[in-house]
């Protein structure tokens, strides 16, 4: 396969950026996306420029490190991560354009590479569980509902890799927070923290500048692992319940 | 800080949304009397001037109403705008090339619809209730303020337009707050979804069949 690529080329977090287009040849229909850039990566290795700089860790489709605006969609036309695109996807001829996840909370930091690290904020202001850890307990001593314990399963298949950020209208973190949200308040080990989990997340989240949620479920769409937006609704639920029960967020 | 966090606002958002929500099928079934008369229709709104008296002041009613609207009127907008603005802040540089796969015309023309009906209710006002802006003048009756304004395309053509597109915020606005008041859930999404359509499309339809009278003759 031929392609026509335009993608964008930043220097760095705080030069100007622009679309740059580049043709790659011989592309096999079997390599993945991130292979594809990598050929291209080689090509302007070899012809003595700089090679795009872009985020990629397991290859798998776990990690979350991977993602990019593929044609305007996050991670691409397929519903998957960028490295679980493979060109078949694509046709011979075709042009696309890549572009780095777009948000204020996300501040490029090379070409497609930017910084997510607010998610991690977000997860520092709740979304963990205070328990003395050790050897794993005995499964049987703390029964969960099967039905609970599958809707939080989805909720915990969240990757956290920004997908739903870059491909809302308002760049908003409600999914990503929501799923964490979910996961933890659908389990009995998540009660003694729930209330104070949400409004501090939330209260975090906004903090980090990302957009509030008008529910229009770009973000589910776009979401590699198809996290719901029911999982928003919950969060939406468990912030009503806490603040009547009066937990406010830590300054 | 929690009463300005994003999810507040959009609490505010859909719980002023859904009171405005119900003046408006109060304000769909009144309009109803059109088709009993022009006195029917006079004296309802003479009604709803008087109702409770003399154990209420006149007006009780009416005021009671305005105060409501007022309130949600004013918080809808300022949570809109408010939160219009964080999502500004949280892309100022937008994709080169973006796709949307999920959103609908309706969500997409949340804000700038209303904008729009924002604006229409002022002229909306000024023309039915007050008549400054109405062809049958000030000191008209209701019922020939209705007739006189309908039988202006272009003031037809304003409501009919409004209307739709308030139907179209109706129907996000439905789907939005339950999903904002914690309502719903992967098995309720689609039949909230039908009834946010069905709902908002028999609202409108009754709003509109007046303006269709009067334009095909059954009222004048």
């Amino acid at each position: 396969m031929s392609l026509t690529l335009r993608i964008w080329r930043q220097n760095g977090p705080t030069a100007k950026g622009k679309m740059v287009t580049y043709k790659v040849t011989d592309i096999s229909p079997d390599m993945s996306f991130l292979e594809m850039l990598d050929v291209l990566n080689e090509q302007l290795i070899v012809q003595g420029d700089d090679p795009v700089a872009f985020d990629h860790d397991c290859r798998e489709g776990i990690c979350g490190m991977c993602g990019v605006m593929i044609n305007g969609e996050a991670h691409g036309p397929q519903q998957t991560t960028t490295c679980q695109l493979h060109m078949r996807s694509f046709k011979d001829g075709d042009k696309i354009d890549i572009e780095p996840w777009r948000a204020s909370p996300f501040p490029v930091i090379k070409d497609l590479a930017v910084d997510r690290r607010a998610l991690d904020r977000i997860i520092q202001a709740g979304g963990y569980i205070s328990v003395a850890t050790g050897t794993a307990p005995e499964a049987h001593s703390t029964p969960v509902p099967k039905k609970d314990s599958d809707a939080a399963f989805d909720a915990a298949t969240c990757i956290g890799c920004g997908a739903c950020v870059a491909a809302c209208p308002n760049a908003s973190s409600m999914l990503f927070t929501a799923a964490k949200v979910t996961h933890l308040g659908l389990l009995p080990q998540g009660q003694p923290e729930r209330n104070d989990r949400v409004v501090n997340m939330v209260a975090q989240q906004d903090r980090e500048g990302f957009g509030g949620c008008t529910n229009i479920g770009e973000c589910s769409h776009a979401c590699p692992k198809g996290i719901s937006m029911e999982t928003i609704s919950r969060l939406n639920h468990d912030l009503l319940g806490a603040l009547r029960a009066g937990a406010r967020p830590k300054s | 800080m929690a009463k300005t966090s994003s999810v507040f606002k959009k609490i505010v958002m859909a719980v002023s949304g859904i009171l405005m929500l119900l003046f408006l099928i109060a304000h769909m079934v009144g309009n109803l009397h059109i088709f009993q008369g022009a006195a029917s229709f006079n004296h309802y709104s003479e009604w709803l001037r008087t109702v409770g008296e003399p154990a209420l002041p006149p007006r009780t009613l009416l005021t009671v109403i305005e105060i409501g609207l007022l309130v949600s009127v004013a918080a809808h907008m300022w949570a809109a705008i408010s939160l219009w603005r964080q999502a500004k802040r949280a892309r100022p540089q937008s994709y080169v090339t973006k796709k949307s796969v999920a959103q609908s015309y309706a969500s997409r023309t949340m804000r700038w619809g209303g904008v729009i009906i924002g604006l229409f209710i002022v002229y909306h006002i000024l023309d039915l209730t007050f008549g400054a802006a109405n062809p049958a003048g000030t000191d008209s009756t209701p019922y020939d303020r209705t007739v006189a304004s309908f039988q202006n395309p272009i003031a037809t053509t304003v409501y009919v337009i409004t209307l739709i597109l308030l139907g179209m915020h109706l129907r996000h606005g439905i789907w939005s707050a339950t999903q904002t008041l914690g309502q719903s859930n992967r098995r309720r999404e689609r039949t909230v979804s039908v009834f946010a359509v069905v709902f908002s499309t028999l609202l409108i339809a009754g709003y509109l069949v007046v303006p269709a009278a009067v334009v095909f003759g059954l009222v004048d």
